[in-house]
């Protein structure tokens, strides 16, 4: 084993082996045996240059690759002990929620249908009176509500960028996964919806998993408990984040870190 | 005068040509229209007596309005199914590979089958088989004719929806694929909703085509100037009692066929507009 | 939250919603092809039929009269004669209708691209669209209302052309236009601020950056209007002989199909005639996708 990567206890998530190459005949690997456990209600960040492989992995854990026929992903990732690979895909992706790099509420959408576009798109009947309890909770959970409340029925797309994707935020936990996943949230927002992004992240690892995967290094430090840092596909350097920022193991973390390249 | 500022002019003045062609398009529609039209007023759009027998002359309309409209509606309702699943292939389920180009080329040459080649083929291979299924025992008629124009205007409903279809933002479809949902679920409730008014739009284009189409009707319909009664009946739509009846044509006859000229050129041109101005308002 | 997680479950509709996605992905593949099968059937009917009549004479001969035609299908022999005055006839009516709209079409495509947004210039191209989706028949009377009554005094290649002209117009102006907008604008301002009258600029550097978009616009403009049989019945007419006299009744591919359609002694002549119509269709399409690929790559 690597000793530059900690090893969890009773992880959410385990990742073993887990290769990703982006031509199925090709042997370029984008993702090289990355072997890592995530913390239950932490926020543990994806940092690294553009190009690392960082999405790359994030989007294997829910099995987003399987859009796209000529990725090719191998080894293993465990949900609570279960092999993902083996799960039903409708399953694993209400047990494992994404929210993406743009904001993209569904454009023909109302905020409060976004919202439970998880039900709806599953085909799952929910009487009204639960209907409104949930888009309200999740409104509420993500500091929505007080701003849309008045205007629910109107497009998702009538929002401001940051109100987009906290809604895109509701719209996940709406659906009550174990596991958030998170690709570079906030790289298409203002400093002060992302701050408001931010805050609401570290609200949230108290009921949520979240696994983020940033291009910001100071957002990691601010928010994560723990961090990976990857270069080139691989993951070089996986622990706590205040030990990672004041004192990195490899020297490529550090160049990284201090801004030699990135 | 300067050299450019002719330039401008003479591209100014070459504008003028499509204005003097649509407005003069209308001018002599109309004005050789108009005999039929004072004669007969109204009724020549709402009669169903067809009768050049000189002495007894009499127009209606109407049949070829009704045969023109049903073989299009059929038409657009075959279609419909066919170019919805044909877009779907090209553009979603096989976007890029080697069999949605080769599904979309082979609909690019139904697009360039002649009118009268779709007539021939209606004529000898599907005018039997109908006969063959005991639909009909001439296999003429309304049925033939709205199978025939589907398959005509099929390549236009579809290459303008599949493009439509791709232009869906692969950001929305992961979304509800991050939500669980199965790509048919995707299909009906992201990129459908997205691409509606696309997808309706070449729908009415489609539709418009189907309007005009004269050779492969004219030899399937049946020719018999009477408003169909039933799917199997024989008819005649506008383009083809042109076609058929223009060559012994003077006088009132002339005017009469110029007038349903006239109403087809407003048809078509009003399910245009509206097809074109439903794209026009999405870019 | 962790009892109100277990509560959503979606194990119990998986496998019918799975089987749902299936079932219609195989429906959309099946119609797909159901949809495209006209196309093999009515190629695969052309060759199968049409071959046998396609030798030597065919391309040298005219039609032959209905008498011959009968004594030929009697003694079980090849329907002798040939096409050769549709064909002549389909080339004089395409160069003509070409002449006219070609030229004609791409300046106003410049006139066009070079007022964008402006009301005129909208005013124009919605017309064009309109004019676009006129059908072919009424063109037919238009030519004959405009050239055969009053030009010619009488059915003539020439309102042929022009029915075909006003079909070609839309479409060579719509891709004229779209073809300069893929021009880099610095190429114009580049010839313009060396001093160069605009009317060079176009000649020399705007037609020959976009020849090939300009070439697969016309290719297919050509294309469209070689089936068209519909317009030429109202307008030329039909003639048994070769004619080049832009005033007289004239023949064409389509026209003689529709006259042997109505022969039933010549039938057998209509397969090998539509094979080749729909041969010479096929292969314009084939080129100008080959133009617009190679500019593209």
């Amino acid at each position: 084993m690597n000793k530059n990567i900690d090893v969890i206890e009773n992880p959410v998530l385990k990742v073993e082996d887990l290769c990703i190459a982006y031509n199925k005949s090709d042997s370029k690997y984008a993702v090289k045996n990355v072997n890592v456990t995530v913390k239950k209600n932490s926020i543990t960040a994806i940092m690294g240059p553009s190009g690392c492989g960082k999405s790359t992995m994030l989007r294997a854990i829910n099995r987003m690759h399987e859009l796209y026929p000529d990725i090719k992903t191998e080894g293993k990732i465990y949900l609570n002990g279960e092999n993902i690979m083996k799960m039903d895909t409708i399953q694993l992706r209400r047990k494992i929620g994404m929210v993406f790099q743009r904001p993209n509420p569904f454009p023909t959408m109302s905020i409060y249908d976004n919202v439970i576009a998880g039900y709806k798109l599953n085909g799952i009947r929910i009487k009204k009176s639960e209907r409104d309890d949930i888009v309200e909770r999740s409104l509420t959970n993500v500091a929505l509500w007080d701003e849309v409340k008045d205007s629910l029925h109107k497009k998702g797309t009538f929002l401001s960028g940051g109100q987009q994707q906290r809604l895109c935020i509701a719209r996940s936990i709406a659906f009550q996964p174990d596991v958030i996943l998170l690709d570079e949230p906030t790289s298409a927002l203002d400093p002060i919806a992302t701050s408001k992004v931010e805050d609401l992240l570290v609200e949230l690892q108290k009921d949520y998993t979240i696994v983020l995967v940033t291009h910001n290094m100071s957002q990691a430090a601010r928010i994560s408990e723990y961090s990976m840092f990857m270069y080139l596909g691989d993951l070089v350097e996986y622990g706590k984040t205040d030990m990672m920022f004041t004192n990195p193991r490899n020297k490529k973390t550090e160049e990284y870190l201090t801004g030699k390249f990135g | 005068m300067k050299s450019d500022t002719i330039t401008k002019y003479v591209l100014l003045f070459s504008s003028f040509i499509i204005l003097l062609v649509s407005g003069g398009m209308i001018f002599s529609l109309l004005g050789d229209a108009v005999p039929v039209f004072e004669k007969f007023g109204w009724r020549f759009i709402t009669s169903t007596d067809w009768n050049p027998t000189e002495g007894r002359e009499s127009y209606g309309a109407l049949p070829f309005i009704v045969g023109t409209l049903s073989t299009s509606i059929l038409a657009l309702l075959i279609c419909l199914p066919m170019a919805f699943s044909t877009s779907l292939f090209i553009a979603e389920y096989f976007k890029k590979s080697a069999f949605s180009s080769i599904i979309s080329s082979m609909v690019d040459l139904l697009a360039g089958v002649p009118s009268i080649v779709y007539g021939l083929w209606g004529f000898y291979t599907l005018r039997p088989f109908i006969v063959s299924l005991g639909l009909d025992p001439q296999g003429y008629g309304i049925f033939t004719s709205g199978l025939i124009l589907a398959i005509m205007i099929i390549p236009y409903a579809t290459s303008l929806s599949s493009e439509i279809i791709a232009m869906v933002p692969n950001e929305l479809k992961e979304a509800a694929y991050a939500l669980g949902a199965t790509r048919m679920e995707v299909i009906f409730n992201v990129i459908l909703p997205g691409a509606r008014s696309g997808i309706i739009a070449s729908f009415i284009l489609a539709f418009g085509r189907a309007l005009g189409e004269t050779m492969a009707v004219t030899m399937l319909i049946g020719n018999a100037n009477i408003i169909p009664t039933g799917l199997f009946s024989t008819g005649n739509s506008m383009a083809s009692v042109i076609a058929n009846q223009f060559g012994e044509a003077d006088g009132l006859k002339m005017s009469a066929l110029i007038a349903i000229g006239l109403l087809l050129f407003v048809i078509t041109g009003v399910v245009n507009f509206v097809g074109k101005f439903i794209i026009k308002k999405l870019s | 939250m962790s009892t109100e997680k277990s509560s959503i479950d979606l194990t119990k509709n998986n496998t019918y919603r799975s089987v749902k996605d299936k079932v219609f992905l195989w429906t959309v593949i099946v119609i797909s092809i159901i949809t495209i099968s006209p196309i093999v059937m009515i190629i695969g009917k052309l060759v199968w039929k049409g071959f046998r009549q396609i030798n030597f004479s065919f391309f040298t001969a005219v039609t032959p009269s209905t008498f011959e035609a009968m004594t030929a299908v009697a003694n079980g022999e090849i329907i002798p004669g040939g096409i050769v005055n549709g064909i002549t006839g389909t080339l004089l009516l395409v160069l003509m209708a070409s002449l006219i709209a070609i030229p004609v079409g791409i300046i106003i495509g410049l006139f066009l691209y070079e007022n964008p947004g402006k009301r005129y210039a909208d005013l124009i191209r919605n017309l064009s669209d309109i004019l676009q989706g006129v059908p072919s028949i009424v063109l037919g009377l238009i030519a004959y209302l405009w050239v055969v009554k009053n030009i010619t005094q009488g059915y003539s290649a020439l309102a042929g052309s022009v029915a075909l002209a006003i079909m070609m117009l839309p479409l060579i102006i719509r891709s004229t236009e779209e073809t300069m907008k893929m021009i880099p604008g610095t190429l114009k301002e580049a010839g313009l601020a060396l001093g160069v009258p605009y009317y060079k600029v176009i000649i020399k550097v705007l037609i020959p950056s976009g020849i090939s978009g300009l070439s697969t616009g016309v290719l297919l403009a050509i294309s469209r209007i070689l089936g068209e049989t519909a317009p030429l019945m109202l307008t030329t007419l039909g003639n048994p002989m070769i004619n080049w006299d832009v005033t007289a009744p004239t023949s064409a591919v389509p026209l003689l199909i529709w006259d042997f359609y109505n022969d039933p002694n010549m039938v057998d002549l209509i397969w090998s005639s539509s094979l080749f119509l729909m041969g010479f269709v096929l292969t314009l399409n084939i080129i100008s996708k080959r133009i617009s690929a190679k500019s593209k790559a």
